[in-house]
């Protein structure tokens, strides 16, 4: 299969999970496994393109399929406008989920560059988020429909000192 | 009303919107986390690591027979397999649990929940481990269970803890507050009393990454390395110490990061100790990770409260008077993770935000064959089940003398003059200012043109529902003399280091399970220091690299860690002033502080900066007496009080006539957690609440059926909100700083959890009106909601 853009190639036993070769036998954890029901899409990665739960999927299925992961999102040293949204708009916590949350991000912004918030809704009804209550979530998705080129200082340093999407009411 | 600035930026940076100190910074930890390169337990690999899987009991109630792991212990990849009967050997059998019981590790006389743990194997790959589960034979002879806890005190009911000597029943303990004949002298003189029982069900914290563990015992210098899922892992490191008997220098143990706690992450599990005794037996690394489903069967649980709530007030509208009888399922083993003196936990702070004239609450714990806990899911120590109870109770009063529910409130809050306030039960709140939130709410909400509207719905068949909920938390144990859990202290260090070239690294001992503890005590170290918070590295979560302190739960990481960083900070700044003073050969009185630097009073052009007086400490200057050369400082705080956070949250539903589905239009949260630390994560830990209460209003539940199964153990059963079941928050915020805390920030991790549910019942009850509902239980499934409207109300079961 293509993993991230580069051929990989292995034995694996017939029942094995996608999610588990990629974690166990690529060793990139930043695929997590969260649930046995596919209920709740922290393995959420991409499959030529579109969505899918790795749990789902037996790594045997996977041959000769292109795969991207959350290690796939960036450009090198430059993140993808998905990940610089979710530092700017706090839709992450934990970061559990946020993987999966991103790369359907990304199929969604790929199909659709300027999504609603019930689109974007909808785009991620299928993965659970303990954390943030989902709203921070839309909010990072539409940051980077705002801004699909990303900011230049892209680079995922924490930079301080940016304005909040939506203030607080004070009294 | 008290206010801090939102951004506190340093004069000297000459950038207002880069806050050094105070104000919305993004999170230091994110970069990691965006590019996939967090490590949670699950990630971690070391050389030669086996894999380990737990054998549950698949019925809640039965006597073990035998195990035969022969056939288990034949599979070609199978290393080990361990029984009850091998932990007996070794004495590890039973461990302590945190409420002064004991909790069986692996069974070894009989099951008491359906899920408990029975055998342990470790085999060469995870897969291979499940496979060798499946080659256990075990015998059981099969016994009544207990499920219902109304019926665990029953004559003849099943004796669920025979292990435990003389036992001849299933009463745990009985625990009550207040003046139960003061109390009972105003109920019966009272204008207006009103009384409902109030169902908490059990509902589950189900963080996304469960709970798991890698053990690595160094059979030659006798090290465990324990790398472990845990909110504290210094109270580990000390418990494991006392059961295992592993010298407590010879433990490290480490919590990576953690995929969401919620309090799932407190208790020492059965599974972590299984991960070290099979390192211990193997010589090898164990890991050992639960799935979904024994996450949610075995693993702690929150609630299972039945309260019977009555409330006294004057005809005019006056509370005068709260009581409650509370019947606490706590499972097989009283495994809370709550205080020593606290078998209830803070459930009597359960007279809310109001002034009574009495209170008083008495809480019956039972053993049932269910899975241990009770305190977890954000619950600050069951204050959750308080504030349900007492909103609850107001709402239905409001109900009674045909009230407004917002002026019933507004006519009976403590009134900021009287802080700190005493409340009946032993509590004395810090500090509070409750109409400004109540009030800045309800302009948010456009309260009276949402009556308005649902006056108009109403007349039209329309189901419209507009709940409030103003709750007063008690968060921040605690002093130590009041709160302790086994005997440790509930206090926290810090260690704060300020390296030659003004760069800083502060050692704290709570452990973040996505609060954003290495943003926020930077920024608490960037506002005392003006170091830019860039430049401060918190480290946490590993034994061997921070001070004791006794973790992150209960909302108290800000308000004790928080406290202990100020002030380790504080002595960073003091000592700093005595090595300016040599530097500018002054007298250290004659100096003056502003953000980043000491200056010469009337000179503000003579000064140095934090960064050049770290230099000087670490350079050749010859330093005053008693000052030695470096720029360092510990301290172990230890707070005066709890701290009280509050909020006004307003809830606006829509329901469905037709199927009785709940939609949750609005949701307004106004919260008060004292000083703001950093606006963007705060608003990040009220979204998240606000989602757990409308999951508990509307769909968590952990359900048994007569013979113990548990119903809800996936995620297919076990429902939590999606995307499509919560509204876009609305937040707003007043600050009441805490007068004691070092900053005034009180803490607000919980707060929603804990805020939240009764303004969706609330408003659930609300819309309900018409069909005249005055109360039902949590969880308002579609059904429930339906048959309510039916008027079939019924307990959840």
């Amino acid at each position: 299969m293509r993993m991230n853009g580069g051929e990989v190639t292995r034995d694996v036993e017939p029942r094995v999970l996608l999610v588990h070769y990629i974690r166990d036998v690529l060793g990139l954890t930043g695929t997590h496994w969260g649930c046995d029901t596919s209920n709740c899409g922290t393995c959420v990665v991409l499959m030529d393109g579109e969505p899918v739960k790795s749990c789902t999927v037996l790594a045997a299925m996977a041959a000769g399929h292109d795969i991207r992961t959350v290690e796939g999102l960036a450009n090198g040293a430059t993140l993808d406008p998905v990940q610089q949204g979710f530092m700017e708009e706090h839709g992450l916590q934990c970061g559990f989920c946020t993987p999966g949350m991103m790369l359907t991000a990304r199929a969604l912004l790929d199909r659709n560059p300027d999504p609603d918030d019930a689109e974007i809704r909808q785009a991620i009804s299928g993965q659970i988020c303990r954390c943030t209550g989902y709203a921070t979530i839309v909010r990072s998705v539409k940051w980077a429909a705002k801004n699909p080129l990303g900011t230049d200082s892209g680079t995922g340093a924490a930079e301080p000192g940016d304005t909040p999407a939506t203030e607080d009411v004070k009294a | 009303m008290t206010t801090v600035s939102e951004h506190a930026p340093n004069p000297a940076a000459g950038d207002p919107s880069r806050p050094i100190g105070f104000g919305r910074i993004q999170r230091k930890e994110d970069p990691r986390f965006v590019r996939g390169r967090g490590n949670y337990v699950d990630d971690i690999v070391l050389p030669g690591m086996l894999h380990g899987a737990i054998l549950r009991a698949p019925v809640a109630h039965a006597r073990l027979l035998s195990i035969d792991a022969s056939e288990a212990l034949a599979h070609p990849k199978v290393v080990a397999v361990i029984t009850g009967k091998d932990l007996e050997a070794l004495n590890l059998a039973w461990a302590p649990t945190l409420s002064a019981d004991v909790q069986a590790v692996l069974v070894t006389d009989k099951v008491r929940f359906q899920g408990q743990e029975v055998a342990f194997v470790v085999a060469e790959d995870r897969y291979a481990a499940r496979d060798a589960l499946e080659l256990i034979n075990v015998d059981y002879e099969f016994l009544p269970p207990v499920i219902d806890a109304r019926k665990a005190l029953d004559d003849g009911a099943p004796v669920i803890r025979d292990d435990l000597p003389g036992r001849t029943d299933n009463h745990i303990f009985d625990w009550e507050a207040g003046d139960a004949a003061e109390t009972d002298a105003i109920f019966a003189s009272a204008d207006v009393v009103v009384a409902q029982e109030l169902v908490y069900p059990r509902v589950h914290p189900a963080p996304m990454e469960t709970c798991g563990a890698v053990a690595d015992y160094d059979t030659v210098d006798g090290r465990l390395t324990l790398y472990e899922t845990t909110q504290a892992p210094h109270a580990h490191r000390t418990l494991y110490a006392m059961v295992a008997g592993i010298p407590e220098h010879k433990i490290r143990v480490v919590s990576p990061d953690i995929g969401g706690g919620f309090g799932n992450k407190v208790g020492i599990y059965p599974g972590y100790i299984l991960a070290v005794v099979g390192s211990i037996v193997t010589g090898k690394p164990v890991k050992w990770v639960e799935d979904r489903s024994e996450n949610l069967m075995s693993t702690s649980f929150a609630r299972d409260y039945i309260m019977q709530g009555e409330i006294a007030a004057t005809k005019e509208g006056r509370i005068l008077a709260l009581r409650t009888n509370v019947l606490a399922d706590h499972g097989a083993f009283n495994a809370t993770a709550q205080p020593t003196k606290n078998p209830a936990g803070f459930f009597h702070i359960f007279t809310g935000s109001y002034d009574l004239a009495a209170a008083h609450c008495k809480v019956t714990g039972v053993y049932t064959n269910k899975a241990p806990g009770g305190v977890a899911y954000a619950c600050s120590f069951r204050v959750t089940e308080a504030v349900y109870l007492v909103e609850r109770m107001v709402d239905i009063l409001a109900r009674k003398l045909e009230m407004d529910p917002a002026e019933l409130r507004l006519k009976n809050f403590i009134k900021p003059e009287q802080f700190p306030y005493a409340n009946k039960t032993g509590w004395v709140y810090d500090s509070g200012n409750y109409e400004p939130a109540m009030r800045l709410s309800m302009e948010m909400a456009g309260y009276d043109e949402l009556r308005r509207e649902q006056k108009e719905k109403r007349e039209r068949g329309e189901l419209m529902g507009i709940g409030i909920s103003f709750f007063t938390e008690t968060v921040g144990a605690g002093p130590r003399k009041h709160f302790d859990i086994v005997g440790l202290g509930m206090a926290d260090g810090a260690e704060l280091r300020i390296h030659p070239t003004g760069k800083a690294v502060v050692r704290i001992s709570v452990q973040s399970q996505g609060q954003g503890h290495e943003t926020t005590f930077a920024q608490i170290v960037a506002e005392e220091l003006g170091i830019p918070p860039e430049d401060i590295d918190v480290v946490h979560g590993d034994t061997d690299q921070t001070p004791f302190g006794l973790g992150t739960y209960g909302s108290r990481s800000t308000p004790v860690s928080g406290g202990a960083v100020a002030m380790v900070s504080r002595k960073v700044r003091d000592k700093a002033r005595f090595i300016a003073a040599a530097m500018l050969e002054t007298r250290a009185e004659d100096l003056e502080w502003e953000k980043g630097r000491w200056f010469v009073k009337g000179d503000p052009s003579a000064g140095k900066t934090i960064s050049e007086i770290a230099l000087g400490a670490h350079g050749t200057l010859t330093l005053p007496d008693g000052v030695d050369g470096n720029l360092d400082a510990e301290v172990t705080y230890d707070p005066p009080n709890l701290t009280f956070p509050f909020g006004a949250y307003i809830c606006v539903v829509d329901i469905d006539p037709g199927t009785g589905h709940v939609k949750v239009r609005r949701f307004i949260a106004v919260d008060d957690c004292g000083t703001r630390i950093n606006p963007m994560i705060i608003e990040g830990q009220v979204h998240g609440g606000l989602t757990d209460g409308v999951g508990m209003a509307l769909m968590e539940m952990i359900s048994f059926d007569e013979d113990g199964n548990c119903l809800s153990g996936s995620f297919m059963d076990y429902l939590i909100p999606t995307a499509m079941e919560v509204p876009d928050w609305e937040t707003g915020f007043t600050v009441t700083p805490s007068p004691h805390h070092p900053i005034g920030a009180k803490g607000i991790g919980e707060s929603a959890t804990v805020g939240s549910p009764p303004a969706v019942v609330n408003a659930i009850v609300d819309a309900l009106a018409p069909y005249g509902v005055t109360h039902m239980d949590m969880p308002c499934t579609p059904a429930r909601v339906w048959e309510a409207m039916q008027g079939r109300t019924r307990p959840p079961v």
